[in-house]
């Protein structure tokens, strides 16, 4: 039988599979792609063999900087990346977790100093079987995937 | 100029550990030197904590600083709305080394990363107090002669004793063996049971205190079992009494053993325990101050055994 394909093809832009079902819309905000002028795509609870359900984001025209797309292993280490160039797959990688994630997350401690002086937040990624996110000031160490966006 | 703060103890190594030790008894040999002269200190208390700041402003005293500060956040412009930041950038126009307290985790790691003054933690929130651990450390040295090889039990309050986390990170460099006593809802936490794994420490567990634990001992460290930790006020007034040490506990105790507690005590100690020449817990607040001298100047860069 012939795979259908959920989602348009893209012709120059990034696509961004593997995303678990459940943080699809984490990778949305996390990526800003609400204030995005572009075609975007967004495909949720798609067929994976792997996973089970998938979710898949389509940005068209835009290709992020790779500080910015690592930023996604955060919440979805298995995520994969594709860049796309006239249709064609030119690039594919799983995204690679940064050592120290500045900004962008915010911390579950409301104790801690950073949610409670105008500062920014910094946390080192612990990478133990399970990815985790420690408060480089409170030392409250979370499961990456229940780190929350700032 | 390296940064010579001190903010948590995971900070520094075993041979810091080890020379901080080696000053606190310099410091206990010679409490009062001028060492400190013309030399200012902030103490900066955003929360109450008499005990604690008495000391550091007696240590500063006795090596001939001077103190600057406020000791509680109404009497200071945070109450009127001022940022952490903004504090510590105007204090460290002034003086050469900030001593601090806060009630939030993390502010001490903050300030030092602000300024180019030194920053000592005098305890943040529930998080770090490095200055308690190196007393405790140095009241273990100091009765025992040695960090290595000892046998320490643990008792009471494992789960949110900020105190007994932060010795157990410290003693990891000199092979300890832990037995810890609590009951189910205050055990240790399963990540400090992970660093001991992961260093080879050996460790126990149990919910009994008995004769047996107590023997095998060289220091038992006694915590306080505080009822706003419990979800369920019945378990708390079920355990209470479980883990007070009482005088005939430590009749057959190891002639080293001695017994520390971070202070204040509730019930967790009895008062017949205070005549035994065991019980430690008055003198290892002393030897707080002759800690905190040792802080103090490494803080400054200041070799007390080297100033004419």
């Amino acid at each position: 039988m012939k795979k259908e394909l959920a989602v348009a093809a893209l012709r120059n832009g990034t696509v961004i599979d593997h995303i678990p079902s459940h943080v699809l819309f984490k990778v949305v905000e996390l990526l800003d792609l609400q204030h995005m002028k572009t075609g975007v795509t967004i495909g949720n609870n798609l067929d994976s063999n792997r996973m089970g359900t998938k979710g898949i984001i389509k940005i068209a025209d835009i290709f992020f900087p790779e500080t910015i797309l690592n930023r996604i292993a955060i919440i979805a280490p298995g995520a994969v990346i594709n860049i796309i160039k006239d249709f064609e797959v030119v690039e594919k990688r799983p995204v690679e977790l940064p050592e120290e994630i500045i900004g962008i997350i915010r911390c579950g401690n409301p104790k801690c100093i950073t949610n409670n002086e105008p500062m920014k937040t910094r946390f080192e990624v612990i990478d133990e079987g399970q990815v985790a996110v420690k408060c480089h000031y409170c030392g409250k160490t979370v499961p990456s995937s229940e780190a929350h966006l700032k | 100029m390296k940064n010579r703060s001190l903010v948590s103890i995971d900070d520094i190594n075993r041979e810091e550990i080890l020379d901080l030790l080696k000053r606190a008894r310099y410091f206990e040999e010679h409490p009062n030197l001028n060492v400190l002269q013309g030399k200012v200190v902030a103490t900066l208390f955003f929360e109450p904590s008499t005990r604690t700041r008495l000391s550091f402003e007696t240590a500063v005293n006795r090596l001939g600083g001077r103190i600057i500060g406020f000791s509680d956040a109404n009497t200071s412009s945070s109450a009127k709305g001022e940022t952490l930041k903004d504090t510590i950038k105007m204090v460290s126009n002034y003086v050469d080394l900030i001593v601090m307290r806060h009630y939030l985790e993390g502010a001490a790691r903050y300030a030092s990363e602000i300024t180019d003054i030194p920053v000592i933690n005098a305890g943040d929130g529930a998080n770090q107090h490095p200055s308690q651990t190196m007393l405790d450390l140095y009241s273990i040295y100091k009765t025992q002669g040695t960090l290595e090889n000892l046998t320490i039990t643990m008792v009471g309050d494992l789960k949110y004793g900020r105190t007994v986390h932060s010795l157990l990170m410290a003693m990891r460099y000199f092979n300890p063996t832990f037995n810890f006593v609590s009951c189910d809802e205050l055990k240790m936490p399963v990540e400090y049971k992970e660093i001991c794994d992961k260093y080879g420490i050996r460790y126990t567990e149990h919910t009994d205190f008995t004769p047996e634990v107590i023997n095998s001992t060289d220091i038992l460290y006694m915590t306080r079992v505080q009822r706003e930790r419990f979800t369920d006020i019945m378990e708390y007034e079920k355990v209470k009494n479980l883990y007070t040490l009482r005088n005939n506990m430590l009749l057959d105790a190891r002639p080293n053993l001695r017994v520390l507690h971070p202070l204040p005590r509730i019930t967790e100690i009895d008062q017949d325990v205070d005549d035994n020449p065991k019980a430690y817990y008055f003198e290892q607040a002393r030897n707080g101050l002759f800690a905190r001298q040792a802080i103090i100047c490494r803080a400054l860069g200041i070799d007390p055994e080297n100033i004419n």
